[in-house]
């Protein structure tokens, strides 16, 4: 039987040119990199046909969760430090470095002020846990007349004009399936006396806007 | 796969008294390197938030602004649009009443895009999207680019005093994306002038009662 000699061919490829394309796309991913913060909690936004974008820095971001449960989160790192020592001296806190260290490395959390130290020492995969954050308390029952939410809120005021100068926007993220009066409350605080926010921005998905 | 040519050792030999060089392969297997750049690739892809979220800006009326000012509401002008239980809109026109006056004729709508209350606010604030149609056009065919435009359509809502005012009153068991939803309606119809309230004490007790059938 005559064989068919298959002609050897290198299977040898030139791989500059590859690899030249993976370093650049790679170099475009590095240098646009903005890492997702760590959000403990799932918030599903409603679609909306508002088109602008949320501002890249100086972000107070108030989320409520399917179950109502309030979360509080500021961009800054150093903002988060100030805040902390703010709180800490408030509320008589007594935290370790490790503590500090830690807090300034949280994107969002939803723990009442007291229970601050003890979050604190827990490692970031507990975080997630249902009953570990039970979100922050908006009543406003304590001797103070104020909910912690609105110290947080006052207290990283302060703390973005002395760090950044300026004012910080204020983004509210719920989730769409929230019963209505969880917003409400998170708007009254806003506008409580003691805080007086008239504007702030909802976070939302985008959809298209429909033709007239 | 490629092979590195490492069997040589040594740069040369020496014969003849000569000194040559062994001719080496300048060619260099990339492959393990793509494989660690797409790796990486992959990583910072995942990672990356490459799109910011899209927010929409809400600005709420004072709190301790002044009955007075309040009144100025014609009664025409004024729209109430209450969202309720399952996505559910009932709306009335004018004013809400004041006790002892005889309850306003509410009228059940929806969100739907084709019959629901796009349509009414469609109708009701025609006077403003007619001024604001020949300014679309214009943007479209490139004459006047989209700041110009914005600021065109905010001069038009501004100057608009006598249009239609739509007070939005969310029920206790409306959720939260009914309101985003109206919010929506309100920038999809440019509605000059909208407000975030709270139910009258009498459209509660309707509501709720609606809410049980």
């Amino acid at each position: 039987m005559g064989k068919v000699k298959v002609p050897r061919k290198s299977t040898n490829i030139d791989m500059t040119a590859m690899c030249d394309v993976a370093f650049l796309l790679l170099t475009f991913f590095i240098l646009t990199a903005k890492f997702k913060p760590n959000e403990p909690i799932i918030v599903d936004t409603p679609a909306s046909v508002a088109d602008k974008k949320l501002p890249e820095d100086k972000v107070i971001t108030i989320s409520v969760d399917k179950k109502g449960r309030v979360f509080f989160g500021v961009d800054n790192i150093q903002v988060r430090r100030k805040i902390l020592d703010r709180v800490a001296n408030e509320k008589k806190l007594t935290l370790s470095a490790e503590q500090r260290r830690k807090f300034e490395n949280i994107a969002s959390f939803g723990v009442p002020m007291n229970e601050l130290p003890k979050f604190l020492t827990l490692d970031f995969s507990q975080h997630a846990d249902p009953n570990v954050q039970k979100g922050i308390p908006i009543d406003t029952t304590n001797k103070y007349q104020r909910s912690e939410l609105t110290e947080w809120i006052q207290y990283s005021r302060l703390a973005y004009k002395e760090v950044t100068g300026s004012a910080p926007f204020i983004a509210v993220k719920a989730d769409y399936d929230v019963n209505y009066p969880a917003v409400q409350d998170i708007i009254n605080t806003l506008q409580s006396p003691r805080v007086k926010i008239n504007k702030f921005n909802l976070v939302t998905n985008l959809e298209k806007k429909p033709e007239k | 796969m490629a092979e590195i040519d490492t069997s040589s050792s040594g740069g040369g030999k020496k014969k003849d008294g000569k000194v040559r060089a062994k001719k080496m392969s300048t060619r260099v297997d990339f492959t393990p390197m793509v494989d660690l750049a797409f790796l990486l690739i992959t990583f910072f892809m995942l990672t990356t938030t490459l799109s910011k979220p899209q927010s929409m800006e809400l600005n709420m009326p004072e709190k301790d602004v002044n009955k007075e000012e309040q009144q100025k509401i014609n009664d025409e002008q004024a729209i109430t649009i209450m969202l309720a239980k399952d996505d559910k809109i009932y709306y009335y026109e004018g004013m809400p009443p004041k006790d002892g006056e005889a309850p306003p004729n509410i009228i059940e709508s929806s969100f739907d895009p084709n019959k629901g209350i796009r349509q009414y606010l469609l109708k009701r604030n025609a006077r403003v999207l007619n001024e604001i149609k020949p300014l679309r056009a214009k943007l479209q065919s490139g004459q006047i680019n989209e700041e110009q435009y914005r600021k065109s359509v905010a001069e038009i809502k501004k100057n608009d005093t006598k249009g239609i005012i739509v007070l939005i009153k969310p029920h206790k068991l409306s959720k939260y994306k009914n309101m985003v939803d109206i919010l929506d309606e309100m920038a999809i119809c440019d509605v000059p002038r909208y407000a975030i309230v709270d139910l009258a004490p009498a459209e509660q007790v309707i509501l709720d009662e609606y809410a049980k059938k």
